[in-house]
């Protein structure tokens, strides 16, 4: 599903988050990528979802050389990644069910269809009760909840998360972790960036460790 | 997964044609910017006024430049004009070759003006009574001041101002209409004016909406941002921006007709009075439908160009980071 060959990504002031990174996730995997922050994380993320380019090397998203996705299709391109942020990105000025249905107003699904679907999408992540509500009045967890609703609502084949679990405490972060998985047990792919080492062991999934931009350790309960 | 254009990209969606996502997309879009200014009604009103005011403005102007001209065009169809005999022609003459020429098909009436009432009324309005009792006698012909019938082009009345100043009696005819075809170069060069006026008010009704535009862009930067993080194009989130300038637009064209109105009503008695002053039918004229559909269309089209352009340029600067 995402293929990295000898990967660099070098920021203007010529420091570098990734340097010749190789990682392959296979289709319907579930895979961490842990590291301290600086380690690459999340620039990783976010080359898988444009919101940069590599420096150099090729990124392989699904088949698909992401260099050759022009910045007019970017949007495009985005709509089929679910992206989950540490921060949630929500949208406070409207409820909770604006939030989830927007990716589906973006893709120009019928009202009747959205409505479906989003009820659907809060169903899976135990918040169908709380629609209306604004999504300030709702916990970190809840919120996060909310965030991932929003990310599967439009059925996409991988999942990225960018230290989804940052906020909440362990109880909260296992939770929403074992959503993760329910979405990774239907086939979805999932990519998450954390640091909480002792939640991801609990998970058992593969574990991909990156110090300075480099691949450090792989750990695969599986192999 | 290969990028495709729009709905496609989403697993097992029940297609829609793109026409009525178009629309619904357009439709929401357009209720929600509404919904917007509905929710800051105060600020929204002064942008509404400020365009409304800015439109009203020449659109009053020239409604005056009209109804000057549909009262002057009133006095045109009056065309009469002097004819001044030969000073060897007697009254009774005069007298005979004014009812000839009244009998003309193309002619409706005509006056006789003697040349004693003549300098009677030249002593009495020109004050150089007492200088014209020096002189031996009347300087002055006897005049015919001929009505054209309204049948009358305005080639058959030249020909007919030809015909009469070819009589052998007469000395030369005088045409007195020629003011009111310089009042009407006059009210032209006015006209242009406007025009000219009504192109900056427009530029500063572009700045007013594009600044207002500019600084809810701002205010919604996050929104713009996540939204385009989860797929959004330029185009979508450039749609409510290009509504809210629609609104603003309308709203500040209706309204500038409102106040037009206003004003003609406000005008309407002391014209009243007027008119009654000169015993004559005077109305003003309002606004016809074209052009007050001009002056909707206009509000409309500088709101939607001024939110294109300020969104087109603001929202490509909006990446997610």
């Amino acid at each position: 599903m995402i293929r990295l060959e000898n990967v660099t990504k070098r920021y203007p002031g010529g420091q570098e988050a990734l340097s010749g990174l190789d990682l392959s996730i296979d289709n319907g995997e579930m895979a961490f990528v842990t590291g301290h922050s600086g380690a690459g994380k999340s620039t990783l993320l976010r080359l898988i979802a444009l919101i940069e380019r590599p420096s150099s090397g090729q990124v392989i998203v699904d088949n698909q050389n992401i260099r050759r996705v022009k910045r007019r299709k970017i949007p495009a391109y985005r709509r089929q990644i679910g992206m989950v942020f540490q921060d949630h990105k929500l949208l406070y000025d409207r409820p909770v069910f604006d939030n989830v249905a927007l990716p589906l107003i973006i893709a120009g699904v019928s009202h009747r269809e959205a409505g479906r679907r989003v009820r659907a999408a809060l169903d899976q992540v135990g918040l169908l009760n709380k629609e209306k509500k604004s999504p300030e009045t709702l916990s970190a967890g809840e919120q996060q909840r909310v965030g991932i609703a929003r990310a599967i609502v439009t059925r996409p084949k991988l999942l990225i998360a960018d230290e989804p679990t940052g906020n909440l405490d362990p109880d909260l972060s296992l939770e929403v972790m074992r959503i993760f998985r329910r979405f990774n047990e239907v086939g979805v792919t999932v990519l998450i960036a954390s640091h909480d080492i002792s939640l991801i062991d609990r998970l058992g999934c593969r574990r991909i460790a990156l110090e300075e931009g480099r691949l450090q350790q792989e750990v695969d309960p599986w192999q | 997964m290969a990028v495709t254009r729009n709905a496609d990209a989403v697993a097992p969606v029940r297609a829609q044609g793109p026409m009525s996502i178009w629309l619904t997309r357009h439709a929401s879009t357009a209720v929600g910017s509404l919904g917007r200014l509905a929710r800051q009604p105060l600020a929204s009103l002064m942008i509404i006024l400020v365009i409304a005011v800015t439109l009203a403005l020449p659109a009053s102007i020239n409604l005056v430049v009209k109804n000057a001209m549909s009262v002057s065009g009133s006095w045109d169809n009056a065309l009469d004009f002097s004819v001044f005999l030969k000073p060897s022609l007697s009254l009774d003459e005069a007298e005979k070759l004014g009812q000839l020429i009244g009998q003309r098909a193309d002619v409706e009436s005509v006056d006789l003006i003697s040349s004693e009432d003549a300098l009677a009324d030249f002593k009495q309005q020109s004050g150089f009574g007492e200088a014209l009792e020096q002189l031996p006698d009347n300087p002055l012909p006897h005049a015919l001041v001929v009505r054209p019938s309204a049948g009358n082009t305005s080639a058959s009345l030249v020909l007919l101002q030809e015909e009469i100043g070819n009589l052998p009696e007469t000395d030369h005819v005088q045409v007195d209409t020629e003011w009111v075809k310089r009042f009407h170069a006059i009210l032209d060069i006015v006209r242009q004016a406007i025009m000219i006026g009504a192109a900056l008010l427009g530029i500063a009704i572009v700045v007013v909406i594009g600044n207002t535009i500019r600084l809810d862009i701002e205010n919604r930067r996050d929104e713009i941002e996540v939204t385009k993080l989860i797929g959004a194009s330029n185009a979508f989130v450039r749609r409510p921006f290009l509504w809210t300038g629609f609104w603003y637009g309308l709203f500040g064209g209706l309204m500038a007709l409102a106040l037009v109105q206003y004003g003609l009503f406000m005008l309407k008695g002391p014209v009243a009075r007027l008119s009654g002053l000169y015993q004559s039918n005077l109305s003003i004229a309002s606004l016809n439908f074209a052009e007050g559909a001009a002056v909707i269309g206009l509000g409309v089209f500088l709101g939607l160009f001024a939110s294109w352009v300020t969104a087109a340029r603001h929202m490509r600067k909006i990446e997610p980071r």
